[in-house]
């Protein structure tokens, strides 16, 4: 049987790690590689390590830390931040990715995932979609939360799966950093229209927020702030949730 | 001893090359005939499709030595594509003739329309016999899984461990000197360190 995957989040600013509320107000969290390290002796199913710097969309100082975090870690790498393209990808993925995480070009090059996929293989190709409740309902944002998307996210969702994303990483906006559970309406809303594994992100922050992501369907929950601050890390997480019998990862 | 690692452009080597650095092993890239004289224990790791992938161990003038290397009856480990490029032959890709180390063909997985293909996370091993691989790893636990095709081994006897997704199948196997895992240890954390550090230290009897 398939488990249940528990992924921490590292968003990067350059070489240094941040943590972000509503995908601002950036506070320095320490160093990816160490931390990745850490996290994967704490039996953490997968990484996902994200550059949002606003300054250096630049793949070349992802590539380095990759490299770094995959010399030490032999835990499954999912990378993201400024991919432009199949290059941008082959350069990560020489440098030890597992998956590399597309989010502003799935909106305006879709060919991009069919790309990267037919190189690497499907499984390797997550698109991230990030979304803010509006009046409306969802509204979708690229750019790291900073440009807002015109299309639906029923539409979005639909067009990403056709153009062939393995994953998708769903991210609720306002709840980043805030640490008051995942929008459930909104993972809903995905995992109704999505035959591919989807991730759950923004707003883990306790035990309980992991199982209820679990509970709406969600093959993998990820957690940023939840791991940073606080006593909390993924052997303790997975502790819990195995009273629930949700099936994880033996070791 | 010497530790080899064959690189002809199918899949990234460097988790595989740091996972057994980690174990205290060095190890050597093996591209030509030439650099496989002196290899004892041998790894294939591959991603991609079975025909390109033999094309390429063709192309680098590899299949012959490989073979030989293992009818020497020393050590050598198929990870993923490199497990399924054992079988006698494989359809990813146009059908094609494998290294035919380990009776078998390679096939897809059973058309199941509930089943996501390819089947990608953490996984259980069931061991369906002993092994010197598998010295210190408890029965029944995780390893990581990337893959849509499957090895179905021709011979029970070479199947030493099994995986159910949608169906069982083996994921672990083995005959003589020659392994092959279709999980991969070096993203496998602990238990797959160990099984590298296992494979390291056999003299390829059983």
């Amino acid at each position: 049987m398939l488990k249940r995957r528990i992924i921490p989040i590292e968003l990067l600013d350059g070489v240094r790690l941040i943590k972000t509320v509503g995908f601002s107000a950036p506070r320095d969290v320490g160093d990816p590689v160490k931390s990745s390290r850490v996290y994967s002796d704490q039996d953490a199913d997968e990484l996902v390590l994200l550059n949002i710097s606003r300054e250096n969309r630049d793949v070349k100082a992802l590539v380095d830390v990759v490299a770094r975090i995959a010399e030490q870690c032999f835990v499954p790498l999912t990378v993201g931040g400024g991919i432009r393209c199949v290059e941008d990808a082959a350069k990560l993925f020489a440098a030890g990715a597992d998956k590399v995480l597309v989010n502003s070009k799935a909106y305006t090059q879709p060919k991009l995932i069919a790309e990267i996929g037919d190189q690497y293989g499907k499984q390797a190709i997550v698109v991230g979609i990030d979304a803010r409740f509006g009046a409306t309902g969802f509204v979708l944002f690229s750019d790291c939360g900073r440009s807002r998307e015109n299309v639906s996210l029923s539409n979005h969702v639909a067009a990403v799966v056709t153009a062939g994303a393995g994953e998708i990483m769903i991210q609720s906006i306002d709840r980043d950093g805030t640490m008051s559970g995942y929008d459930l309406n909104l993972l809903r809303a995905v995992i109704r229209g999505s035959p591919i594994p989807i991730i759950s992100a923004g707003g883990a922050g306790d035990f309980m927020h992991l199982k209820q992501a679990f509970d709406e369907g969600a093959d993998a929950a990820a957690c940023g702030s939840l791991f940073n601050f606080g006593d909390n890390n993924p052997l303790r997480a997975k502790a819990f949730l195995k009273n629930y019998g949700i099936p994880l990862k033996r070791t | 001893m010497s530790i080899g690692i064959i690189d002809v452009g199918i899949g990234n080597i460097g988790s595989l090359r740091g996972a057994l650095y980690n174990q205290g092993w060095d190890t050597q890239t093996v591209t030509t005939a030439g650099d496989l004289a002196d290899i004892t224990h041998l790894f294939l790791p591959g991603v991609g499709s079975f025909a390109v992938a033999m094309r390429r161990l063709h192309a680098a003038g590899l299949v012959d030595p490989i073979r030989q290397h293992a009818a020497e009856g020393l050590p050598m480990m198929g990870i993923c594509l490199g497990m399924q490029l054992l079988a006698d032959r494989g359809v990813e890709g146009g059908a094609s003739e494998g290294l035919g180390l380990i009776p078998g063909d390679v096939g897809p997985f059973k058309t199941d329309p509930q089943l996501r293909l390819p089947h990608v996370g953490w996984n259980i091993l069931h061991p369906q016999q002993q092994h010197p691989l598998l010295k210190g790893i408890r029965p029944d636990v995780d390893f990581y899984f990337v893959h849509s095709y499957i090895f179905n081994a021709r011979r029970e006897a070479d199947i030493v461990g099994t995986t159910e997704y949608g169906m069982s199948y083996p994921s672990f196997v083995a005959s003589g000197s020659v392994v092959g895992v279709q999980f991969h240890p070096e993203k496998s954390q602990r238990n797959g360190l160990r099984l590298l550090d296992n494979f390291c230290l056999w003299d390829g009897s059983c």
